[in-house]
């Protein structure tokens, strides 16, 4: 198995072989989940998760993953713990692992906020998300999911439709999309392109209808609307008619391609309403697998490293 | 009464435009071509053998926070001028944002009160151009000069007022004040946090173009130009504003320059590891970017180097890197990156290398008698053993802070001996 990691912080970290250990091993899990079984691995093990950004499915997600590894599982609500009396992240980090916590999950809105914690504890710190850096579980799900229905992923034409800028997923789906051979690309306005994109290998196309015909999977990202405040977007009305994907542009998709989308959906902005609910979409599918990511993950990392 | 003579050292005195071993004597506060009679007689005339090593003029920073009134947890005067003489330095020049900020008379005056009762280095505290550096109304620049600052800047803050900044310039001239600008166009700079590019999109942290800083260069030139008043650019980090500077001072404005040494060691990739010790403003850039202040050191454009010696707590410095706030100490490391990345790689020879932290700096700022070691002049001097390799270890930082990138790097060529005004302030052989 090629896989000898304390923590996961970045797709960027993690090799072709990496990758494929991970995608044989969610297969594994996939099964064990589908079976609804628990099952041993991580037996006496301790799992905090410590979210300082809302969240449903990722939060959730990994608290059924671990259960059905069999650790014990507890949730930090940051709203509820001494955070709100002004505990640096470090020191609740540092009481954590005094608790003997084995792994950390963490959510953050600044980005390293997971390498600076790797690097200053023992105890396996999983990145669910650091500002506009990457959110490795779910770009691991997303490549899972596209294996699923491709079976393969080599020279497969992605693209992914939104505000790339501030987009953690779109960089953790970049860099094991690019690592596994497949080709990406990336559709937004310009003010939602971060600078030298294109040097991560992918390739740009501002004019959504230039592109979408031509990829076997398209993956929607969901639009905040406080981006309009930060004048990004004149009106979300112009976003809609240049980039949602909309029940005209689902004809033009091919016949075989599937549609993806991170959660939560803003039906109506981002995505049709009745397009996200469509034959084409895996979206329901994507959380199911995200499951089994993780369990793939919490049972890979090297507690001994 | 007292007297030094240092014997057999090799003087590098860009002022005189001299390279050559010989003895050099001081006495009192004094560089003297010989001892007086008394002196003589009473024999207190300390010898020091210079053998193997070189002597310089005192250095002078221009640029560097020593946080005192208001920050005393970040540095103070007797801190921070003792890191300073740790490299060489034998004076400095203090940025006015302090609490309270140095915008009135009573702050400058308390600087230099305190410099002289806890700092063992001169200390110039350099004035705000506008009443809390807030950029609306000018601060009284007039009692400012009188009670002793050395220039005027907003430095931190960029007045984004070309109106203000033109009232600054053109008043600042009956002073004879240079006007020493930060500059950095707020709207696009953001809440950037590093240089835009590559590596901020894979870090996924907001990023500051260059042309933050090239647009205000370019503004201020063109004040300067318009109001014939002495401008000083602070810490230049792009290839955009090297030029813009060097076609300037090719019309013949007014304008002067600096650069630190940060900005011709390290490019952006330094920030990967998310060591918060690495958030600067402006931000450490691309190798483009050292290619080009390199080739403006070398040709002139860029006369002086400074530290811009900027004390964090460790409390600031241990937060995310976008919360982490700007700035890293420089005091000590200076003189080192200077000789290992300018001297050893051949940019500038030593004599160029020196007078951009000696000579240069003197002129700019109009110090008497400083930053040359002519007969006469105080006796601010620096020796430094070329051979001495050290480690820069956080250990043995003296600042009250260790916000250094620089901790763990190996260096050759090292301080043994700082002098200010005669007295030794640091000795290590």
């Amino acid at each position: 198995m090629s896989f000898d990691f304390k923590d996961l912080l970045a797709i960027k970290d993690l090799s072709k072989k990496n990758l494929q250990t991970i995608l044989y091993s969610t297969q594994c899990c996939k099964q064990i989940l589908m079976s609804g079984e628990k099952t041993p691995i991580l037996v006496d093990k301790n799992v905090a998760i410590l979210f300082y950004e809302p969240s449903t499915r990722t939060k959730n997600s990994f608290e059924i993953a671990a259960k059905r590894l069999s650790a014990n599982v507890i949730n930090i609500s940051v709203n509820t713990s001494s955070v709100v009396k002004g505990e640096s992240i470090t020191d609740t980090v540092k009481t954590l692992e005094a608790m003997r916590i084995d792994y950390i999950i963490i959510r953050h809105s600044s980005a390293g906020i997971a390498n600076m914690l790797a690097k200053n504890f023992k105890v396996s710190i999983i990145n669910a998300g650091d500002g506009f850096h990457e959110h490795p579980t779910q770009g691991l799900l997303d490549l899972y999911t596209i294996y699923e229905y491709k079976k393969k992923i080599k020279d497969l034409k992605v693209l992914i439709v939104g505000d790339i800028l501030h987009s953690r997923v779109a960089k953790s789906n970049i860099w094991a999309l690019k690592t596994m051979g497949a080709e990406v690309f990336v559709s937004g306005p310009p003010t939602f392109i971060p600078a030298n994109i294109e040097e991560l290998g992918v390739t740009v196309f501002h004019n959504l209808d230039d592109i979408i015909d031509k990829v076997d999977v398209v993956n929607i990202l969901r639009i905040q609307s406080e981006r309009q405040k930060e004048n990004l977007l004149p009106s979300l009305r112009e976003y809609i008619s240049l980039y949602q994907l909309n029940k005209k542009r689902l004809l033009n998709l091919k016949s075989e391609a599937i549609i993806m989308h991170p959660g939560p959906i803003n039906r109506g902005i981002e995505i049709d309403s009745e397009v996200a609910d469509s034959s084409k979409s895996v979206i329901n599918k994507q959380v199911t697998n995200g499951i089994a990511v993780r369990m793939s993950i919490l049972s890979l990392l090297n507690r001994d490293k | 009464m007292f007297g030094f003579k240092i014997k057999n050292i090799r003087i590098i005195d860009p002022s005189q435009n001299k390279d050559m071993v010989d003895d050099i004597l001081i006495e009192n506060d004094f560089i003297v071509n010989k001892f007086s009679e008394k002196l003589d007689i009473h024999n207190e005339i300390t010898v020091i053998d210079g053998t193997g090593k070189i002597v310089i003029p005192g250095i002078i920073d221009i640029h560097s926070h020593l946080r005192e009134p208001g920050q005393e947890n970040k540095e103070t005067i007797y801190t921070g001028t003792r890191s300073a003489v740790k490299g060489g330095i034998t004076t400095v020049f203090c940025m006015p944002n302090t609490n309270p900020y140095i915008d009135n008379s009573t702050v400058v005056e308390s600087i230099l009160f305190r410099a002289k009762k806890e700092g063992i280095i001169n200390v110039f505290p350099i004035g705000c151009i506008t009443k809390g550096s807030k950029g609306i109304e000018l601060a009284e620049i007039g009692f400012l000069k009188k009670s002793g600052i050395i220039a005027i800047s907003d430095d931190g803050m960029s007045i984004s007022n070309s109106g203000i900044m033109k009232h600054a310039l053109e008043y600042s001239k009956m002073f004879n004040l240079p006007v020493i600008s930060h500059c950095e166009d707020k709207g696009l700079s953001g809440n950037g946090v590093m240089n835009e590019g590559k590596n901020s999109t894979i870090l996924g942290l907001r990023g500051i173009p260059r042309q933050a800083e090239d647009i205000i260069v370019n503004r201020d030139i063109m004040l300067a130009e318009l109001t014939n008043a002495h401008l000083h650019i602070a810490h230049v980090s792009t290839f955009g504003a090297v030029d813009l500077i060097r076609s300037a001072k090719k019309k013949g404005i007014k304008i002067t320059a600096e650069t630190c040494p940060h900005y011709f060691t390290l490019t952006d990739e330094a920030v990967k590891s998310y060591n918060t010790n690495t958030k600067v403003n402006p931000p450490l850039r691309e190798q483009i970017d050292i290619e080009a202040i390199k080739y403006g050191l070398s040709d002139g454009t860029i006369d002086c180097i400074c530290t811009d010696h900027a004390p964090h707590t460790i409390e600031d410095k241990n937060l995310p890197f976008d919360l982490a706030p700007f700035g890293i100490i420089g005091f000590e490391t200076m003189l080192s990156l200077i000789l290992n990345e300018l001297v050893d790689k051949g940019v500038l020879n030593l004599l160029q290398a020196i007078a951009k932290i000696t000579t240069n700096p003197a002129k700019i700022f109009k110090l008497k008698k400083r930053g040359s070691l002519k007969i006469g002049s105080f006796a601010d001097l620096t020796i430094i053993d070329p051979n001495r390799s050290f480690k820069f270890e956080e250990s043995c930082i003296l600042s009250k802070n260790k916000n250094s990138p620089f901790i763990g790097r190996q260096f050759k060529g090292c301080v043994v001996m700082t002098m200010v005004s005669g007295k030794i302030v640091w000795k290590i052989f």
